[in-house]
């Protein structure tokens, strides 16, 4: 049997400690030993996305990410995106636009969507499609969660700086 | 997943005496993104997994206009593709790590791995091959140097022995009046693997009228990716016009021996080759010039 290895991480700007064995994907302890069940587990092979955490700034498949390979990172995952009670822009977008139907896949996209309009804050359709084929939603037909997205990309760019992060 | 021991040795000779200690019992883990679904499904097994990603020749990217670039075997598709001057220099490479899965696999999935993985229709190795990379190899012997075009054996094979460990690729600098291209269809938009992919580079005179030097690679028409041996040498000395992209076509789908699978017939991958190997060729002339 593997010894279980201590790992130690910053998880939504918390510094974390946990035991876990070098088998376990980073989603698995997330979700439970950290009881952070926002991100979900769809396809499990990285093909699906509704697993999606930011890790070191950048969007992963947190089913395959190994446990251990969080070892100093900085991971972010959807609890992180609402702030002191008040849902980001991409969430409010995402409710009002009704982007979501079962919710599975939800918290992927606004991880990924989020990621995006950071790194850009005025995406066109197919740059949205684009960067967001890696999420995959079996409710929607896309229409709508692209129509959140350019909704919320709207409002964090008319809103004060210091309003949107 | 079937328990396994994690390691992540910071030097290369570290990393060569645990492959070597478990004599292929040990999987080399970069990106993960092929190898831990591989695992979880049972395809491959591993006693103990090497994370390679603590080594500084594996993440490093070191490029210059006078040397090339020295791409560490675990940089991920990301970190080239943002990285401007790389994705000028390379564009082949540019176009393919854009492409291979979606955002969260580029943050992950690197090129070294994406060669070592030899699927048939990995989208990065094309460009690999016409760009003529050295791959340096480290292994209980020492280093080694194969070339991108020899590095994979048969589907899901490569040339490393146990032990052996894939440090860096290394691209020669960029010709001048060169350019490059990779293309591959798939019936989505995005996150598909290819039924077939070309990549081709040229190098035109300076008047940029005529073809010098052509390299063309083909991928998933055969059981690995695959040099287009007799259209890239013929192309040399041709006009850089429509007529010699489609005659390079026609040359290059000879070496398509590929399958048929639910991806796509035989003979449509034939001539997905013959399609693609003229589009590219006329994107990298336009990239030349």
């Amino acid at each position: 049997m593997p010894r279980r290895t201590h790992v130690a991480a910053t998880v939504n700007g918390e510094e974390v400690e946990f035991l876990c064995e070098p088998r376990q994907s980073l989603l698995e302890v997330l979700r439970e030993n950290l009881r952070l069940t926002g991100a979900k587990e769809g396809c499990n092979n990285g093909n699906c996305g509704a697993c999606t955490v930011m890790m070191n700034s950048v969007p992963v498949n947190s089913c395959i990410v190994l446990a251990v390979e969080a070892d100093g990172a900085e991971i972010e995952t959807v609890e992180a995106i609402a702030r002191q009670g008040h849902m980001h822009p991409i969430q409010q977008c995402f409710l009002e636009g009704a982007a979501l139907q079962c919710g599975v896949c939800t918290p992927g996209f606004l991880v990924a969507a989020k990621a995006l309009l950071e790194k850009n804050p005025n995406p066109g359709e197919h740059e949205i499609r684009f960067n967001l084929a890696g999420n995959l939603c079996r409710c929607t037909g896309y229409d709508k969660i692209v129509r959140a997205v350019q909704d919320a990309a709207e409002i964090m760019q008319s809103a004060q700086p210091a309003a949107v992060k | 997943m079937i328990p396994f021991d994690y390691a992540a040795p910071a030097t290369v000779e570290e990393a060569v005496a645990l492959l070597a200690e478990k004599n292929g019992q040990a999987k080399i883990l970069a990106g993960g993104t092929d190898i831990l679904v591989q695992l979880r499904e049972g395809l491959r097994r591993a006693e103990l997994v090497v994370d390679v990603k603590k080594i500084p020749e594996l993440t490093d990217l070191n490029y210059s206009p006078e040397t090339g670039l020295v791409l560490g075997a675990a940089v991920p598709c990301y970190r080239i593709y943002e990285n401007a001057a790389v994705a000028a220099a390379y564009p082949a490479l540019a176009d393919a790590t854009r492409i291979v899965g979606g955002w969260q696999i580029q943050s992950r999935a690197s090129v070294g791995g994406n060669l070592c993985n030899a699927s048939p229709a990995g989208d990065t190795i094309p460009p690999l091959i016409v760009y003529d990379v050295v791959c340096r190899i480290a292994g209980p012997k020492g280093l080694r140097e194969v070339s991108a075009a020899e590095f994979c054996a048969a589907p899901g094979r490569n040339v490393l022995e146990p032990g052996e460990l894939l440090i860096s690729l290394a691209f020669p600098p960029v010709a001048p009046h060169s350019g490059s291209a990779y293309q591959r269809f798939i019936p989505r938009n995005e996150m598909d693997i290819a039924v077939a992919g070309a990549a081709s580079w040229v190098q035109l005179d300076p008047a940029g009228k005529t073809i010098e030097k052509a390299r063309i690679a083909l991928a998933a028409v055969s059981p690995k990716p695959v040099y287009a041996e007799e259209a890239s040498v013929w192309l040399a000395g041709k006009p850089a016009n429509e007529e010699s992209f489609a005659h390079a076509g026609e040359l290059a789908k000879k070496v398509a021996v590929p399958i048929d699978d639910m991806r796509g017939t035989r003979e449509y991958r034939v001539h997905l080759a013959s399609v693609l190997t003229r589009r590219t060729l006329a994107d990298a002339v336009k990239r030349a010039t």
